[in-house]
Formats: structure tokens, sequence, C-alpha cells
């Protein structure tokens, strides 16, 4: 009983914790008035400068976006977004074109500080390139020069769009197209900015690359797009991570990143994401409504996402694998914990179209609060998909009596060599466990963080040493004390 | 009929049959029956044919079953010949209360002998006349026709079936064994409508037998509500054999009291088209519910089971486990759901699908489902699909067994995982005896029956 007390007491307090990244940085944007029409794309695009084929894309997108309905499928509740009380575009002002670190607002590298993102001196002491995306526009791109050397192209997506126009044309749009689903539509329609990566053939990128995402004017949604391509016998791995300012009002994010991975690619994509979550009261938070898919292109080529999931009110994500080439593996790890009144309906899809294709799914969701966490996912195998393997591993934990756990599997399996398995728990975390370590002197908060850690820890020694540690934080962050 | 007539003009259709029959539909039916269809088609209006867009039917195509033409009939046909004679149970040593119900309607020369004192068996449509009270404190109870709408559609056409009451703390030591024939020289659409009252303490096996007689097609909607009072304790085994032209739905609906145990067992041994629907609602602390499936399925036939386990009380156990076996064209798809209710507290809720795919064209699509809502609970589930193991069909055939024998041997211990779980030793050796047949490819023939209709 003492020490059902003490978690009570526990998870009184942790849920308490507020939002530690929630700051609002003081610049002045500069915005086009709210809401969607064809004028307003033609304004972002106007804006970026972009060349006729990219107004055209997004045109197409918009005028097939306005025949779509909203999905109703996940296991969501979404109040109803009015997408004309939107601001579609936002950009830090710049005095002009900036030559080094010190014409950089300072506010603004005061911010990335506070969110530890190394644009100085750090940067070379952590081997990070960061493509700092604040507000739409690419601010600064670091350690551009040392990765030109090898060829490997990492920039912003409008700087792309306009030096490397036939990479961009040649492949935007060809993993997810812009009538895939709602939210990828009004991606294509509206998106502002976001990273493009090219690996040439032959390439091992020697630094992990990295982005951080961060929305911070008022009103404003923010359309990320990005594309990775890597040519063949090139490896890449890619680090996403994002902290969002406390807001009142929801914000939406819609984003789309694009993998393609060429014969013998390997492609890791990592990501940590900590949006606003909302407050105690489910007030407030960001939409977050992605669409994340890759391609294994050619044979022997590998795509692997790893993810942790703590932030958001509302997650709607899918990072999927389409293994087209032979003997192609994709990857899937997620940790995904939602707290206090968040939504989180993520998962993945691998479809199986080569033969001997492989894929793994780790996911583990944790839900505490009143919260509600769905697994979903598809493991599609095609007709002559010969030799397909997949495990899948889905396993819920809940915290607290008021929350849910959700497991939606899919199995579509059309060729009779596959061997498919996949199993799922869903469970609290023991008595016994717990009382195991109070026997040991771990007090019942230590103990509930070490059982979690243990439990998610299959999906974090999957991410980069600089994300593992992050991780780590953040799981503590999102679920102290909440373990009931 | 016409290959593009759409979902909305066979609904249509069916709403103007019941329209144009109502007469009919009504003639000997109590009040009980009669007052649930207004509902029922307002819900069926709503609902529709079920496309494929619908989640719950995903995988299953009930719109090409619902376009084929087929005659109804809305009054039981009286054969001179006796029914009997014409169909017998092919397991001698199997002693059960048999329940003949043809096209849909209790056959009315059933003789149903030595029941102990306050069991009712009869007609469904009897009984809603004969026992209002026990009746309509039942019927109609257990189904959500917002929900479903074969259930809907069952709910405003049914006529007839079966009625069982077993009244509280009596045991049935016999089993009672309904057996639906469908026998008619045209296509025939059917309904069928059971009703199912197991009274606290009471104990009670159900075999339900489904078959074809005749090479006709058929599409059977039938619907069964089984309530396992306090302490009850039902088994309910239900074994498919009819012909690849007919397409079965069959909703089973289970509503279980407190400590009651009831454990199904769902047999699709043969069909051109199966739909099984069980939904189980626990009800009361301490229910224990088994539900278990085995299908095998080959040429073009659609097999598609559908779970859906509901737990609204705490300290309830379920387990649910279906295994399939698919070759030539077969399609399968298993769509699994727990349901754990935010008060059912200390649940253990298992699933399970395994299925093996023995040709390139053979399909299978499984959705295993968890909703969990509480959070001292266990739950957990598992679906696989593949092949035959490698390494024990070398075991076997290095130790001088063939490979067809040694292939046998491996998918009968497959399926031997869900047999093993029938109650009633007869019924069990019986369908291994079928099971067997069916893997060797040579269904059994009903050998004492005089239509040899060839399935």
């Amino acid at each position: 009983m003492k020490m059902e007390n003490d978690q009570d007491k526990i998870l009184t307090e942790l849920t308490k914790s507020d939002y530690k990244y929630g700051f609002v940085t003081d610049i002045e944007t500069d915005t086009i008035p709210k809401g969607l029409n064809e004028n307003v794309i033609r304004m972002i695009s106007a804006k970026k400068k972009e060349p006729d084929y990219m107004l055209d894309f997004r045109l197409k997108s918009f005028r097939h976006w306005q025949t779509m309905k909203m999905p109703e499928w996940a296991h969501l509740v979404i109040p109803e977004i009015n997408y004309q009380d939107i601001i579609y575009y936002a950009a830090p002002k710049q005095k002009a074109s900036l030559s080094g670190l010190n014409e950089v607002d300072p506010e603004l590298l005061r911010t990335f500080d506070k969110l530890g993102i190394p644009l100085d001196e750090q940067k070379r002491l952590t081997g990070v390139a960061v493509d700092a995306v604040m507000d739409s526009v690419s601010v600064k791109t670091t350690f551009r020069e040392t990765l030109a050397e090898l060829g490997i192209i990492f920039c912003s997506f409008s700087d792309a769009v306009r030096e490397h126009p036939d990479l961009v044309e040649k492949y935007m749009g060809t993993v997810v197209p812009y009538t895939d689903n709602f939210f990828a539509s009004l991606n294509s329609a509206v998106f502002s900015d976001g990273s493009f990566c090219y690996i040439p053939r032959g390439v091992r990128c020697p630094m992990e690359l990295s982005t951080y995402f961060r929305i911070n004017a008022a009103n404003t949604g923010q359309f990320e797009r990005t594309l990775i391509i890597a040519e063949e016998d090139s490896y890449v791995s890619y680090l996403e991570g994002c902290t969002a300012p406390m807001r009142d009002e929801h914000q939406l994010h819609a984003a789309i990143v694009e993998i393609i991975a060429l014969e013998n690619a390997e492609v890791k994509y990592s990501t940590v994401q900590n949006w606003y979550p909302g407050d105690k009261n489910g007030k407030g938070g960001v939409y977050n409504f992605v669409t994340k898919r890759g391609i294994c292109r050619g044979d022997h080529s590998k795509i692997s996402w790893a993810q942790v999931e703590t932030g958001s009110a509302i997650t709607w994500k899918y990072p999927s694998c389409i293994l087209k080439g032979n003997h192609s593996t994709g990857e899937f790890y997620s940790v995904a914990v939602t707290n206090n009144h968040q939504q989180a309906d993520t998962g993945t899809k691998m479809i199986h179209i080569g033969r001997n294709t492989k894929s793994t799914i780790i996911s583990k969701g944790i839900s505490a609060g009143k919260s509600n966490n769905s697994y979903r996912g598809l493991v599609k195998v095609g007709k002559n998909a010969q030799n397909a393997r997949n495990f899948s591993q889905c396993d819920s934990l809940l915290l607290g009596d008021k929350c849910g756990a959700h497991t939606f599997p899919y199995l579509e399996v059309e060729n009779e060599s596959a061997i498919i398995e996949h199993e799922a728990t869903t469970s609290r975390i023991g008595e016994d466990q717990i009382f195991y370590c109070n026997q040991r002197g771990i007090d019942t908060e230590k103990a509930i963080g070490l059982i979690v850690n243990g439990y998610a820890r299959e999906v974090l020694n999957k991410l980069p040493m600089e994300f593992a540690v992050e991780a780590q934080k953040l799981l503590q962050i999102s679920l102290e004390g909440s373990v009931g | 009929m016409a290959e593009n007539t759409t979902v909305g003009q066979l609904k249509e259709m069916l709403v103007r049959l019941y329209h144009d029959n109502k007469t009919s539909i009504d003639a000997n039916v109590g009040e009980g029956i009669r007052s649930v269809r207004g509902k029922a088609l307002g819900d069926f209006e709503k609902l529709g044919i079920p496309t494929r867009k619908v989640e719950a039917y995903r995988y299953t195509n009930l719109e090409k079953v619902f376009a084929e033409d087929y005659n109804a009939e809305f009054s039981a046909e009286r054969f001179k010949v006796d029914l009997r004679e014409i169909f017998k149970c092919e397991i001698p040593e199997l002693d059960t209360h048999v329940v003949l119900v043809l096209n849909g309607f209790y056959y009315h020369d059933n003789k149903i002998t030595g029941l102990p004192e306050g069991v009712i068996i009869t007609s469904l449509a009897q009984a809603s006349v004969s026992h209002p009270g026990i009746f309509n404190a039942h019927y109609g109870k257990y189904v959500n026709t917002e929900e479903d709408s074969l259930a809907a559609l069952n709910s405003f056409f049914a006529q007839d079936g079966v009625f069982v009451y077993i009244p509280e703390h009596v045991k049935i030591d016999k089993p009672v064994q309904i057996i639906n024939l469908c026998f008619s020289y045209k296509n025939l659409r059917i309904t069928r409508r059971n009703l199912i009252v197991a009274e606290k303490g009471s104990e009670l096996h159900v075999i339900v037998c489904d078959h074809t007689l005749c090479r006709r097609k058929y599409l059977s909607n039938s619907l069964t509500e089984i309530y396992t009072g306090a302490n009850a304790k039902t088994e309910y085994s239900k074994v498919q054999n009819e012909n690849n032209l007919s397409a079965q739905l069959s909703n089973t609906y289970i509503h279980q009291e407190a400590d009651s145990k009831v454990v199904s067992n769902i047999l699709s041994l043969h069909g051109g088209f199966i739909r099984n629907n069980i939904f189980v609602k626990l009800n009361g602390e301490r229910a224990e519910n088994h539900t278990y499936g085995l299908f095998i399925s080959d040429s073009n036939q659609h097999i598609s089971n559908y779970t859906s386990v509901l737990h609204a009380k705490p300290y309830c156990n379920s387990n649910q486990l279906f295994k399939g076996i698919l070759s030539e064209n077969a399609t399968g798809a298993f769509n699994g759901k727990i349901y754990v209710g935010k008060d059912a507290q200390k649940t253990l809720a298992y699933q399970k699908n395994n299925n093996i795919l023995l040709s390139p064209s053979a399909r299978m699509n499984s959705k295993p489902q968890l909703e969990i809502y509480a959070d001292d609970v266990k739950c957990s589930h598992g679906a696989t699909a593949g092949q035959l193991d490698e390494d024990a069909l070398f075991y076997l055939r290095s130790r001088g067994i063939r490979e067809a024998e040694a292939r046998f041997l491996l998918m009968y211990a497959f399926a031997n995982d869900v047999i093993s779980n029938i109650g009633t030793r007869h019924l069990r050796d019986r369908i291994i005896d079928l099971v067997d047949k069916r893997l060797r490819g040579k269904l059994s023939k009903c050998n004492e029956c005089e239509i040899h209709c060839g399935n």
C-alpha cells in the first residue's frame, strides 16, 4: 500500500512537470496574410523565387487537396482545423544575406544555444552538421563545405530547388506523390522549406546530418519537406529533432520526408520529436501530421527509421518503407510516449515488393495520464515478393488507469513463401518489478525510470549516440512520475 | 444480376423484398420478433451492405455475394418424406438431441425426447408466441443492429430458427445438435435466427452443423444469440461444411454473466464464401471465454473470421486462437479485436492467429487488434503467416516418412491445437476424421446420405 501511495505521489508530482523547452523567441517575422488560396500559393512560390515547375507542382497539389477530405480512420479525436486561419508562410526577417555567424541575429543564436544546437564552436567538437530550420526558412547551414568536398549536397530545400533543380525535379514526389493523402497534398501545395540531402555514389557520409525543426512565430503552421537521395553504395545517417515553444493556440505541422535508396545504399533516419504537447488539461499543443516514406529502389539497399516521439498534442505519423529492390531491408524502431491529453496514432508500413526482402518492426508505446496511444502498422507482401520476411513486435505499457493503449496491425500476405510474425503485448509495470528494485534500495521513481528505459532499450540502442542521450532525457521528462 | 449493380440498388432491393412480403414474414411470429424489425430496418437503411470501405469488411467482398440472383421463401416447405431419412448425421456414436432446420425453418417433425424438466427446445417462431416472457427478455438484447448491417438485415427478416432454454442449475448431458440444411432445387436466400438461453448454474453443449444438400447457390445469413447466466457453462461448436457455390454469413453474439464460461469452436471445413462474425461481451466479473477457430480453404474459397471480445467487467479472461490453412486460390482474413473497457481491471486477454499458405496464389490478411482503456491488464496478440517448417519436414523424411505424408502430419499437428479443445469426444474424433480427409483433399462424402451431392 505504501508503495502505491508513493507511486501516486510521484505520479502527481511528475505529471505536473512542465514542458521544459517552452520559450518564445522575439524575432521579427516576415509573414503573409492568413488563409489559403491559389494566390497565397503563388505568393509563397514567388517569395521563394521558385522556378515554374515548382509553382505548377504546388498548384496541382492544391487543386487536388481541395477535392480531398480530412482522414477519419485514425484512432484520434481531432478538433476541426480551419485551414483558412493559418499563416502559410513565415520567414525570419533577414537584413541581408549573411556571410558569417556574427551577422546572424543574436536573438536567434541565443535560441539555438538554449536548444543546444552547435551552430558555433561546438560544431567542430560534436561533428554534427546542422541545417537549422526556424520558421520555415533555413537560417544557417554549417559544414556545408566539408561535405561539399565529398560531393555531398546538404542544404535547405529552397536552395536545392535553385541550385540542383535536376535532382529535385527528378525525385521530388516520387515516393510521396502529391495525391498521397490529405496532409501530403496540403504540404505539397504550401511547403515552405526543409532539407535536401544528396549522397553521391560510393560515399559514406562521415558525420551524422542533423536538422532542428522549430515552430516559432505564433499562428504559423509549419510545412517541412525533406528529400534524401542516397546513390549506389552510399551511406548516410540523418538526424531530426525538434522542440517547440509554448503556445496556447493549436499549431499545425504537416511535413513530408522522402528517402530514396539506390543499390547497396543505406539510409538511417532518426527522429526525436518533442513538439509542444499542450498543457496538463490538453490545452494547446502541436498537431503533428507527417508523411514519411522511404523507397529501397536498388537491390541490397536499406532504410532504417528510428523515432522517439514524446511531444505533440496529436501525432499522426507512419514512417514507411517500400522494399522494391531485391534483398532490400526496412527497419522501424519506435518509442512513443503520450501523457496528459496527448493522442498518438503512429506506426509503419512495410511494403514488400522485391524478392528476399526483410523488415523488422519494433514499436514500444507508453501511455500515461489521460492519453491514448495507438500502434497502426501494415505489413504487405506483394505477389512477387518471394521469401519476404517480417518480424513485428509492438508492446504497450500503461501507466495509470485513465489512459488507453491500442494496437491495430494489418498483415496482408499474397505470397506463400513469406514468413510474417507479429506479436503484441499490453501490460503495466509489474508491482513485483518495482518491489524488486525497492528491495535493493532503488526508490520507486528511479525504479520506474529504470524499467521504462529498459523497456525502450531495444529502440534507444538504435539511435545514434548524439540522440540516445537526449532521447533518454526526454523519456524521463515526459514520463517522470506519470508512472502508477 | 447485372455486374454493375451497386450496393445501393442491392440495399433497396432487399428493403423492397421485405416490404413486399411483410405479411408472410410476420405471419407466424410473436411480438418479440416483430418489435425489433422497425429499428433494424432503419439501421440497415443507414448502414447498407458493407463495402470494403467499412473497416470490419475490409478484406471481404460482400457486394459480389449479394449481387447474385437468389430466390426467397417466406414459409416453410413441408416435405412428404422424412427429412431424417434424407439426411443422417455421420457420427454414429454421437448421441445428441438432433434439431433439424431446413432452409432456415425449424423442421416440423423434429422428435426431441427425454429432455430434463423445464428445458425447452423448439422453433423460434413457436417460442416467441408460446413463451413470450423468457423470449422477450432475451431476444434481440445482445445484438447491436446499429453496429453491424448483417445483424440488422437478419433482424428484420428473421422468421424462424431454434430456441433453446435451459433453466437454472439444469445440466443437459446430451449435446443439442442443430443441423442447418440447405435443400432446394433453386438458388435460395436463407435467414436463420437462433436464441440460446442458459440460465445461471446450467450446463449446455450446442453443436451447429451447416450442410448444403444440393449444388445450388445459397446465401444464408444466420444469427445466434447466446446468453450464459452466472456460473453457467456453455460449449458452442460450429461445423461449417457447405458447397463451393454457397455463401454463409454467420453472426454469433455471446453474452456472459459473472463466473460463466463459454468455449466456442468455429470449424470452417468447406464452403465457397464464409464470413463469421463473433461478438463476445463479458458482462460479469470472472467470466471466461475461449474462442477457437480452424479454417481450411482451397479452390476459390473465401473465409473471413471477425471477432470482437469486449471486457466490460474486471477479472475476466479471454483467449482466442484462429488457425488457417490456405491452398490454391483461397483467400482468408482474420480480424480480431480485444476491447478492454476502463473498469475491466485485472483482465487477461490473449489472441493468436496462425496461417499456413500452401500455394503461390493463396492470400491471407490478418488484422489482430487491441483496444485497451484499463491499465492493470495483461493482453497480447500474435499473428503469423508462413509455410510448413522445412526442418521439421526433413526430420520426418529422414525417418522414412514420405514427403506427402510428412506434410500431412505437420498440417494435422497445426490444426490439432484447435481441434483438441473440443470437449465432446465423439465430435472431436469426427472432426479429426473430417480434417484428415480434408487435408488429404477428399472431404468426406456423407456416406450414409442418399444425396451424394458432392461438395
